[in-house]
């Protein structure tokens, strides 16, 4: 019997759960006045940063441009986002126990699905900060907004900011990667029983 | 140009060499802290090393205005003695924490020359943590000077005076005062964990003048040496009078002795009163505490505690080598180096080798306990360090000169010109067990034309000589901030990674913090005024204050909101007959500020803390006494 379909799908449900020990997402400044850098960590559940500080003092920056405060309790995604996690994680192991093919992909579709719509609500949020500005805020550049790169850099007044993916994003890629291979594997083993 | 008319003053060979030893690239870090005392500013400087770049000025004795130490009502208990609260003080000797004979990098330790006082600097902060009053002394100059493993703390008098067995310095006519005064040694044991010292006990000693002491180390490590003049116990023009023996003292001590004899219960209670203030580390408030008594113990009734060794002439530094056998005075009239064996010492002790006895106390003969006398050494000998590769370095105040001489052998192998007139010498380390022999820090009492001139008063200054090869060689020159009496260096990388960032103000304990924004009041209570305050970029809050009157006594808590490293805010107000405040980010601190004018008075933030620092400012109105003007204050919105 072909065991490695199970086992790609709790590879998978492994994959997911490092978004609740790492990361998925770091937003990088560098500044002169920041030689040791800030950097914020967007967890799965949490916003936090290298240093329990870090929120903090990306607030007090931020708010010389008008950038509303950046509050984890005022995200309701912090809370649904784990929920999805765990029932992606609680499906992959039972998929591992009954690895259905046709279950098996549209347990993909639908990860993919909730990657896309977590993305872009990331991306949404950016927009948000970026651009809807306290029109009293000290610090007003005529037609500059500060919405931080999804993945890459850009230049942000004297901040320099780096966005990427971190491991507990990178775990999102994988599971889908190990969901991918074990709907391979199903397919394989399909296709050398009809040969038989 | 050619400059054949202009003498060399020192520089080494070309100077690109020199040059590049003590260059630190921008942005590089130095390779050494060193702690400079400041002399007669109170005041400890800390340094790069090679590069003598100044890095911070920590007040200890003296009032610091720039950062209110001395100044608010956190930091003034630490400046409280018996006499009031004393603004000023002459710090000479810095000597860094040890375990294993190592400096150790925790706390440094400095004493206070004129109103007798140690102080303990905590080395995560570079901030003043506890001073502590030194009863029974007078010019506390043989102080303070750490056992092995920091066990205890001792500071001697160099003035003696007649101390009452009643406690207290009594009132005697000066003509009969050497038939009265004694000295004292104070032997303050520090806590191994917290650093707190605590005035464990006192040996009252024959009135000398107590000038140097240092520690023994490996086979010597249970004593401690201290020079002693004025045999000839003047009281007057000392210049001539205590200057007439051919010979004075080194008295050796076995504090292990002597502190075993207070354990037995061989000491006697005297009352004395002196003041232990401490910087409590959670509310960052010093407080004071009076203590009443201290124990003495005396050499008559705790025999083989203390032994007079003969030395010539007017000794002043004493310094053991690494291995801890040899003890090097510096007799300051005397032309030669006289090197004591401490094996020798203890042969002698044995053998009852013993020329006299000074009030009970044995004088051993100084030919039993002499190794050797390194002759020709230069004129005005003051302080000895070691390199750990054998050889030692001795200051010569008068010739102006370092030299350099091998105890192996006593040969004289080197000698360098300082400019001018160098007091004492460090190297890193080079008190200690284990020094770090690669630079030799010369502290000179007299500039002249070494610098720019500055009209009558000039800079004191240091310079850096290489020492990692057979011949000095002058590195840099560089000026000090007061007069640096000694120093101490450490490898940076021992004190860097400990240095503290922020205060956490999660942790912040100060009866009057505000911990946040919304927090922020202002409280009447009788004719005090108390300002719960706090300062994030780029704000004060409140920073619009009514309802102060004349008469009233207004206190500003400032708490800085900031915990970001580099982001302190500083606090004034016009007219304060006060100085400022600094404060760091997680810090609650005080500036108490009595109206003398009616009218609207300024506020702002001195530390210039962000782009919006200039706007960071607030008015606080000041009314007629008893006018009709209730307490009322807001910060952006005038109907809180
Ligand atoms: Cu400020």
């Amino acid at each position: 019997m072909n065991r490695l379909p199970s086992i790609f799908m709790i590879l998978a449900a492994a994959s997911l759960s490092l978004l609740f020990f790492f990361p998925m997402w770091k937003i990088y400044l560098d500044a002169p006045q920041y030689p040791e850098g800030l950097e914020m960590h967007i967890w799965i559940n949490k916003i936090g940063g290298d240093s329990e500080f870090t929120l903090q003092n990306f607030n007090i920056l931020n708010h010389y441009i008008g950038m509303a405060p950046i509050d984890a309790n005022s995200f309701k995604e912090l809370e649904i986002m784990p929920l999805f996690a765990f029932g992606f994680i609680g499906t992959a192991l039972l998929l591992a126990l009954f690895p259905k093919r046709g279950l098996i992909m549209t347990w993909l579709v639908l990860l993919a699905l909730a990657g896309i719509a977590g993305i872009s609500d990331f991306y949404l949020w950016l927009v948000k900060f970026g651009t809807d500005l306290d029109p009293s805020a000290p610090i007003k550049v005529p037609g500059m907004t500060y919405i931080p790169p999804l993945i890459g850099s850009k230049q942000l007044l004297n901040f320099h900011a780096f966005s990427f993916p971190s491991i507990g994003g990178a775990g999102i890629g994988l599971a889908m990667l190990f969901g991918a291979l074990a709907f391979w594997k199903t397919y394989a083993k399909k296709i050398k029983k009809e040969e038989i | 140009m050619t400059s054949c008319n202009v003498k060399s003053k020192g520089s080494p060979d070309g100077t690109d060499d020199a040059a590049r030893k003590v260059y630190v690239a921008p942005g590089e870090h130095d390779e050494f802290y060193a702690f400079l005392s400041g002399g007669f500013n109170g005041q400890v400087s800390v340094y790069g090393m090679p590069s003598g770049r100044h890095l911070k000025m920590i007040p200890v004795f003296s009032q610091h205005a720039e950062n209110g130490y001395g100044y608010s009502e956190e930091s003034k208990a630490l400046l409280n003695t018996t006499y009031g609260n004393i603004p000023w003080d002459d710090l000479h000797h810095p000597k860094l924490s040890r375990t294993d004979g190592m400096a150790d990098g925790r706390f440094l330790f400095v004493n206070g020359n004129n109103t007798p006082r140690i102080a303990r600097i905590d080395l995560t902060t570079f901030e003043t943590v506890e001073t502590l009053e030194i009863p029974n002394s007078a010019g506390n100059h043989c102080s303070p000077y750490p056992t092995n493993n920091t066990e205890y703390v001792v500071a001697g008098t160099r003035f003696s005076v007649p101390i009452s067995d009643e406690g207290g310095i009594e009132d005697i006519e000066l003509e009969k005062l050497n038939e009265y005064y004694r000295g004292s040694i104070s032997f303050i044991k520090v806590d191994d964990k917290s650093g707190e010292m605590d005035l464990e006990f006192q040996i009252l000693v024959p009135g000398f003048d107590y000038d140097i002491a240092n520690g023994g180390k490996g086979p010597s490590e249970d004593w401690i040496f201290f020079t002693a003049y004025n045999s000839e116990q003047a009281t007057t023009l000392k210049e001539v009078n205590a200057s007439l023996h051919d010979k004075d003292f080194v008295a050796a001590i076995n504090w292990k002795k002597a502190a075993e004899y207070v354990k037995q219960g061989k000491y006697r209670e005297i009352p004395a009163e002196y003041f232990h203030n401490k910087m409590d580390k959670k509310t960052h408030v010093a407080s004071s505490e009076v203590k009443k008594k201290v124990k003495v113990i005396s050499p008559e009734e705790c025999p083989d505690i203390m032994y007079l060794i003969p030395t010539p002439k007017s000794p002043h530094g004493v310094d053991v080598d690494p291995s801890g056998e040899f003890i090097c005075v510096s007799g300051k009239l005397a032309s030669m180096v006289p090197v004591h064996s401490f094996s020798n010492m203890l042969k002698a002790i044995e053998n009852k080798d013993h020329v006299d006895v000074f009030e009970s106390i044995p004088i051993l003969k100084y030919e039993s306990v002499l190794a050797a006398e390194v002759k020709d050494i230069g004129l005005g000998p003051l302080h000895t360090e070691f390199d750990g590769k054998g050889n030692a370095y001795s200051s010569m105040f008068v010739s102006s000169e370092i030299v350099k001489w091998r105890l192996k052998d006593f040969e004289i192998l080197d000698r360098i010109p300082v400019y001018y007139s160098v007091g004492h010498l460090m190297i890193p380390g080079g008190d200690t067990h284990k020094p770090d022999g690669k630079y030799l820090v010369a502290m000179n009492k007299i500039t002249k034309d070494r610098y720019l001139p500055t009209g009558p008063e000039l800079c004191h200054s240091a310079q850096l000589i290489d020492i990692s090869g057979d011949k000095m060689k002058m590195l840099l020159d560089f000026p000090t901030i007061g007069e640096p009496h000694y120093a101490q260096a450490i490898k940076a990388d021992i004190v860097a990674p400990k240095s503290k960032k922020i205060y956490r103000l999660d942790e912040n304990e100060h009866p009057h913090a505000t911990l946040k924004e919304a927090d922020t009041r202002v409280e009447r209570d009788g004719n005090i005024v108390r300002v719960y305050m706090t300062a994030i970029r780029s704000h004060l809050a409140p920073d619009n204050i009514e309802g102060i009157h004349l008469g009233d006594t207004v206190y500003f808590h400032v708490t800085n909101l900031e915990q970001d490293w580099d982001v302190p805010h500083g606090f004034a107000v016009k007219g304060a007959r006060n100085a400022e405040i600094l404060i760091m980010p997680g810090e609650t601190k005080t500036l108490e500020w009595i109206p003398t004018k009616t009218g609207v008075t300024p506020f702002y933030c001195t530390d210039f803390c962000s782009a919006l620092h200039q706007e960071m400012q607030g008015y606080a109105r000041v009314s007629p006494e008893g006018a009709n003007v209730p307490i009322k204050y807001w910060l952006g919105d005038p109907k809180k």
